[in-house]
């Protein structure tokens, strides 16, 4: 990892959060527990794990929605949690943006659409040739500006929804952006669209983009790295490629041959309860007792055990 | 060939709403043959829901219009409310859309299949919960997952659970609308795969399987039914229709599903262009002219369901200039 951290843009050092609830009896859960890696310009990392694995909760820590409770974030090398006037947040919102999953809930249903870019321009840029940075934003993410523009939220596709947000993004030049499910709503045939617009203006603007997904088939097509969390864990990191065709951790092996895929089929002989996976990671954790994360080949690293 | 269980000819619903017509299901046939699972796949919109709906409870504002729908040999479509209702988890049953989130809160599970159930006249008395214990049992769920409530309890749990009470008369036909699309790969993969072990054992006749994701349905449909719009579009054996699409739409369809071993930097998956037309007081002609490579002046014609291959068959007018060469 020594090279990757040279020009990475976002260091995330053994992050850390844990959520309490209730009062006298505070009931813990860990939703990240000692997650690091890098986010570098012009890459997309891919960010998979089922639900409740911790992967939004990275998103929202990454944004400054949630306070760590361990580690670090470092953005350009400073610390994003000792960011806490309203310029220095400003500053740091103007470069790291992030896209939902529903797009609906996105805009508000009451204004037009444009209402999205006029909040932009009020918070983050001056108004000179406002009109013609829109017009030029809109055609870069393939929307006729003429269509868009005026238009309610209900009026548009979802998939016209989240290239407008992608537009807003490409309006700051933000350097780091979240996508969250991004495509997860949308229908086979247009996210494919919304897919490639993406990964073209993350290499054009050599922006860094986290796009959190639960589904493989997706992350394999657009990132350049894949992470795979499980139970707030980081279990397994790489280059895509190489975490794919040779996966180590038993989760990760798990979620590979789960993948429905057309032309290969399930191998229905080998049925696996979901609960059982829980054992097996048990099982190679004690099998590997005293290992940390290690890395097996050049941009390829497993967690071993987790107590270590 | 195996008897049809069901068979549904130019099947029409629409939602009757203050402006019109919204023509959901706009003349659909096909056949549901005993014993198999028939994968229903279609964008969001396309009327596969409806088709489920139109099949099991049809609540205003979706109204029948016209076409016939005959489960073993009777046309449900025609029949009072009150002798349907003898039907349903006997001989029809649905695993509804969302049926995750339709767990009580504040009912134990025991009490909301109880609940459930006597609504269709079953007395849940100790011999129902012998039954559903041992059926648990089958998908690998302790019975005391009765006396839990469903908070304590996973997506992909609460799914089983709800495959159960959907299959727990031993339905001859089994409508399984996006069951596994709220679970993760794991449950997904589970869940998709009991479907197919229920038929297996005889627990269910056919089964329905209504899913926006093709790749789930290659895994254990045998045929493969496509619609767009509320148009059926095609229907053939799973490997016909993936390897051999006829209709444009399947075509695209496929050629925009990311597979493992697609990298973007090595291959450019290409989407559909557009979206889907309104169904408001939509006239006739092809629904998919807008969008379609293939269009023609034919197309301003609604196209006739036709022939193609053993078992295959393809609304499109130029279906015969759709080569199976050039996809994959």
């Amino acid at each position: 990892m020594a090279n990757q951290k040279q020009d990475s843009i976002m260091s995330i050092q053994n992050l850390t959060k844990v959520f309490k609830s209730g009062l006298f009896k505070p009931e813990v859960t860990v939703a990240v527990k000692d997650v690091s890696f890098e986010m570098r310009p012009g890459t997309i990392l891919s960010l998979v794990g089922e639900s409740g694995s911790g992967k939004t909760t990275i998103g929202k820590l990454i944004l400054k929605l949630l306070q760590p409770t361990g580690g670090k974030i470092l953005y350009k090398g400073k610390d994003i949690t000792a960011i806490k006037d309203k310029e220095g947040l400003k500053e740091y919102y103007r470069r790291v943006q992030a896209i939902f999953q529903d797009p609906f809930s996105s805009f508000n249903p009451l204004y037009r659409v444009d209402r999205v870019f006029d909040m932009v321009f009020k918070s983050f840029l001056n108004e000179d040739n406002k009109e013609e940075k829109i017009y030029k934003a809109l055609e870069s993410v393939n929307l006729n500006p003429e269509r868009i523009l005026n238009k309610f939220p209900h009026q548009l596709s979802g998939g016209q929804l989240q290239r407008l947000l992608i537009a807003r993004a490409l309006l700051l030049d933000v350097d780091i952006l979240v996508a969250d499910e991004l495509i997860s709503m949308l229908d086979a045939s247009t996210r494919i669209g919304v897919l490639n617009l993406l990964v073209e203006l993350c290499k054009k603007n050599g922006m860094s983009v986290l796009f959190i997904t639960h589904d493989l088939n997706l992350g394999y097509y657009v990132s350049d790295y894949t992470l795979i969390m499980y139970k707030g864990r980081l279990v397994e990191r790489g280059s895509t490629r190489k975490v794919y065709e040779n996966p180590i951790h038993p989760y990760t092996k798990m979620l590979f041959n789960s993948v429905p895929d057309i032309g290969k089929m399930w191998d229905r002989s080998k049925e696996f309860l979901p609960e059982q996976v829980v054992h097996d990671v048990r099982k190679f954790y004690k099998e590997n007792q005293g290992r940390g994360f290690e890395e097996v080949e050049e941009e390829h690293g497993v967690l071993f055990s987790d107590t270590y | 060939m195996r008897e049809n269980i069901l068979e549904i000819r130019e099947l029409k619903a629409y939602y009757k709403i203050l402006k019109g017509d919204v023509k959901a299901l706009d003349g659909v046939t096909f056949n549901v043959r005993r014993g198999e699972i028939l994968g229903v796949a279609g964008e969001s919109g396309c009327g596969k829901s409806t088709l489920a709906s139109t099949l099991i409870y049809r609540k205003p504002p979706l109204k029948y219009i016209s076409g016939e729908a005959r489960l073993l040999g009777q046309d449900i479509m025609k029949m009072p409310e009150r002798e349907f209702k003898k039907l349903r988890l006997k001989n029809i049953s649905i695993i509804p859309q969302y049926a995750l989130d339709a767990f009580s809160p504040t009912k134990k599970i025991k009490t909301f299949i109880g609940d459930l159930v006597s609504e269709h006249g079953i007395r849940p008395n100790k011999k129902f919960y012998d039954k559903v214990a041992e059926r648990l049992d089958m998908v690998n769920l302790d019975p005391s997952v009765l006396n839990r409530y469903s908070i304590e309890l996973s997506g992909g749990m609460k799914q089983r659970i709800i495959m159960i009470i959907s299959s727990i008369l031993d339905p001859d036909f089994l409508i399984a609308d996006e069951i596994t699309s709220a679970l993760d790969v794991s449950s997904q993969r589970f869940v998709a795969n009991l479907l197919a072990n229920l038929r297996d054992e005889g627990i269910i006749g056919s089964a329905m399987f209504i899913t926006h994701d093709l790749s789930i349905l290659y895994q254990i449909a045998e045929r493969i039914m496509i619609m767009y719009a509320g148009h059926f579009a095609e229907i053939g054996p799973t490997d016909e229709i993936v390897k051999n699409p006829r209709h444009p739409y399947t075509k695209a369809l496929l050629a925009s599903l990311p597979q493992v071993g697609i990298q973007y930097k090595d291959k450019r998956l290409t989407g559909i262009k557009g979206t889907p037309p309104h169904l408001l007081n939509i006239g006739p002609g092809c629904r998919f002219r807008f969008r379609c490579p293939y269009r023609t002046e034919k197309c301003e014609e609604t196209p006739l369901r036709e022939k193609v291959n053993e078992d295959h068959y393809v609304s499109c007018w130029n279906s015969k200039n759709i080569g199976s060469d050039n996809h994959g």
